[in-house]
């Protein structure tokens, strides 16, 4: 993330030096307007009360009401995550407060920046259970990157700040402040900027030279080098160094699901996506490496596989801006912390000092890469039962859509075809929910994508599960003007869990069937529901209906749309590897597995 | 496992005890012993945390309580680099026939009496594990009533502070 300051220049409304008296509620949303903040998403309640009083007077600040509190928290995750810039939910004390807890959680799993703003019972009053009180800043502590309790209302300002700062700077995250309801009416000279006290927080965004140089060195003599790239890329707007250094290297580029994005999908070197559900050329890739150049990422458990027989052959070099990422998993032979941005100009200027002694060869490597890219392709075959393939409904929207759109994916099947089938070819144009897999983080997240960037279209790619979770946001967005279109990937069944069932456990479908596909009930009607909610409805069923409902999404944009794709249920993803083995068990389909020369 | 002593100076923040604490529990990571108190640095504090866990998770733990904001600078004390201290008081049951046995294991030990009843000696010791384990031993027969134990308190030895060192730059 950017280092830019947060300070900014106070107001000049007044007589240097004389501050102006504000309540602490005014102070909240001064302070953010000062910020330079402009759109928040909340829902009011008893003990935010004060700070919905000011917000009605700003300007500066957009405030939009969302229908219940997770989907404020997805809503600014998708904001900051499709723009760059700080996302800001809004919740009142107790119950406002512990519906945004999974949206926080998510945004710390994903370092999604996110400033969570909540009210909090009088000071006198907490600890005596009093009616809608909850310890937020207790609950939130292993979730959050940090969390202030304000009970003064002159302590607003420089919490605000912090918060921001801390939250934007080095690995963003999700940061807290819950406010007393006396902080909020209480009255105080507000001066601005205030001074940050964090002596414990110094982001380290500059490598060491040394470790910076080693690694130039291993990879001019590496023979199976690998760029094995993360969200982190994303987060610190590091593609075109990406690019500079891949283009340079001539090594391979694996982006895992946090990266979609961060390398465009039609560069040559792109071999796509690793882990569980990834391509066989990138898992295998990442498999038979003899050098991993981790950047941004965290050696999750979905992209190793068992991660003691993960890349068994493979010196790491592991790039991260929070130290802890590195050795937590995988010992790394030269660990950089830095800022991957940083990093990435520097190791570029390494390796062409490193490479005027040797000169790397990777032809072999790209021959045996080129061979898997050939024999293994990603695709799918057409189901069974003669009903639509969802895999082909999300790569048309894919097609038809383009590059610029903006994709965000609730959690399953859906997801991870969403990431397979669209081809991504800019940062941040692909948004989900990847380390928490929170169901139903795709509508909000979409609505909040399409406030931060209202140019673009944008998708939530969803399924007839997730849908269920959020969908009554639905309702803000038709309200506020925010017109984003929802394909709802409906297979009438919790897919993901339901294909495990298939796999693993004899097809005893226990709890997966929710009623809402072909030959079932439909309960609810998605095209009626949408209708209800005010966006236009679209029902499709047959592979030939495709293009014109998509055409006709892009077309409508005085309101949200929802397409209800009817598509079957026994579509699977592929490829598998399964969980808890290493990645050389990699299944390109049911039973049929590559090749690979496990012997070497 | 291996002992490690770690030396935390941290900002002295509401629930900032908590957030150490919670982070131990949350990677599974067991707590020995911890003291905590106010350092020579108004609105600072030192907290004292013996962990049972080999160097490579160590490394992980360190890595994670440098992540708390309110954390601003942690140290390992090697015991040969520094001083260790634990602090006991112990209720001994004595009688007329024990008592003078047992006031003579207190001055063999350098320990102190705090308290004296008919029944009972409440005895103040301090000095390393070894020490104040063997004290316990020899009092055991007599009955122990009741023990209250500090956390290990620790620094380096010689010259030097650790707070010299986070504020010289």
């Amino acid at each position: 993330m950017s280092t830019e300051s947060t300070a900014v220049p106070s107001p000049a409304n007044l007589p240097h030096g004389t501050p102006e008296l504000l309540t602490g509620a005014q102070a909240v949303v001064r302070s953010l307007e000062l910020l330079g903040i402009t759109d928040v998403f909340g829902l009011p309640g008893g003990a935010i009360l004060p700070v919905y009083d000011p917000l009605l007077d700003s300007r500066k600040l957009r405030h939009i009401l969302v229908r219940h509190e997770q989907g404020a928290g997805h809503a600014a995750e998708g904001y900051a995550s499709s723009s760059g810039k700080l996302g800001v939910a809004i919740a009142t004390s107790g119950p406002g407060a512990t519906n945004l807890v999974t949206a926080i959680a998510d945004a710390h799993m994903d370092s999604v920046p996110l400033l969570a703003i909540t009210g909090q019972v009088f000071s006198n009053l907490m600890g005596t259970d009093a009616f809608q009180e909850a310890d937020i800043v207790g609950i939130t502590m292993p979730i959050t990157k940090h969390s202030f309790l304000v009970k003064r209302a002159d302590e607003i300002p420089a919490a605000i700040a912090a918060a921001v700062h801390i939250a934007t700077t080095g690995r963003p995250g999700p940061v807290l402040v819950d406010i007393t309801k006396d902080a909020q009416q209480a009255t105080f000279p507000f001066r601005w900027p205030p001074k940050l006290d964090l002596p414990g927080y110094r982001p380290i965004m500059k490598a060491h030279g040394k470790q910076v140089s080693a690694a130039a060195q291993l990879i001019a003599e590496a023979k199976r080098p690998v760029l094995y790239v993360g969200g982190g890329i994303i987060r610190s707007r590091a593609s075109e160094e990406l690019l500079a250094l891949a283009e340079a290297t001539n090594i391979p580029v694996v982006t895992t699901l946090m990266a979609r994005g961060a390398f465009p999908d039609s560069h040559r070197q792109n071999l796509g996506m690793p882990g569980m559900h990834g391509t066989v050329p990138a898992v295998l890739a990442l498999q038979e490496s003899d050098l991993l150049i981790a950047l941004g990422a965290r050696f999750d458990d979905r992209v190793t596989g068992k991660a003691a027989l993960f890349a068994p052959e493979a010196k790491v070099v592991h790039v991260d801006i929070d130290p802890a990422e590195i050795g937590k998993i995988r010992t790394a032979d030269v660990p950089i912390v830095g800022d991957a941005k940083e990093v990435l100009v520097d190791l570029l200027a390494a390796y062409r000092e490193a490479v005027k002694q040797t000169t790397p060869d990777l032809d072999e490597w790209w021959a045996t890469l080129e061979g898997l890219r050939s024999e293994f392709p990603l695709g799918y075959s057409q189901p069974s039962d003669g009903l639509l393939a969802p895999q082909y409904v999300i790569q048309r929207i894919g097609e038809l859509t383009g590059p610029e759109g903006v994709y965000a994916a609730g959690v399953g099947q859906h997801q991870m075809w969403a990431a397979q089938f669209i081809k991504y070819e800019r940062p941040n144009a692909w948004l989900n929910s990847g380390g928490a897999g929170t169901m139903g983080y795709g509508v909000p997240a979409a609505m909040g994508a399409k406030v931060a960037e209202p140019h673009r279209v944008v998708w939530a790619i969803d399924g007839d599960g997730c849908f269920q979770m959020t969908n009554q946001e639905l309702a803000t967005c038709t309200l506020n003007d925010i017109p984003i279109k929802v394909a709802i990937i409906n297979n009438s069944s919790l897919g993901m869990v339901r294909q495990w069932q298939t796999l693993f456990y004899d097809g005893r479908y226990s709890n997966t069937d929710l009623n809402t596909g072909h030959d079932s009930v439909r309960v609810p009607d998605f095209v009626a529901l949408a209708e209800a909610y005010g966006a236009l409805g679209i029902r499709v069923t047959k592979e030939e209906e495709v293009d014109a409902a998509i055409k006709l999404a892009l077309e409508t944009n005085d309101r949200p749309v929802v397409i209800d794709f009817v598509v079957s249920a026994d579509a699977m993803v592929w490829p598998m590897v399964p969980q808890g083995v290493s990645n050389s068990y990699i299944q390109y389909a049911r039973d049929h597995s590559p090749a690979f020369s496990e012997e070497d | 496992m291996s002992t490690h002593v770690l030396s935390l100076l941290v900002e002295d923040k509401p629930g900032l005890l908590t957030r150490v604490a919670g982070l131990f529990a949350r990677r599974g990571f067991n707590i020995e012993s911890l003291a905590v108190g106010r350092s020579e640095i108004e609105g600072l504090s030192r907290i004292t945390v013996v962990v049972d866990v080999e160097d490579l998770p160590l490394e992980q733990v360190t890595k994670q309580l440098n992540k708390l904001i309110n954390v601003i600078k942690i140290v390992e004390l090697d015991p040969a680099q520094s001083v260790q201290r634990e602090h006991l008081l112990i209720k001994v049951r004595v009688d007329n026939t024990t008592r003078s046995q047992v006031l003579e294991a207190v001055n063999l030990f350098r320990a102190r009496v705090v308290d004296v009843s008919t029944d009972a000696l409440v005895i103040e010791v301090t000095g390393d594990s070894g020490k104040t384990t063997a004290l316990l031993k020899v009092l055991e027969p007599y009955g122990i009533k009741e023990i209250a134990q500090s956390g290990l308190l620790a620094i380096g030895r010689g010259g030097k502070s650790i707070t010299e060192r986070v504020f010289k730059n």
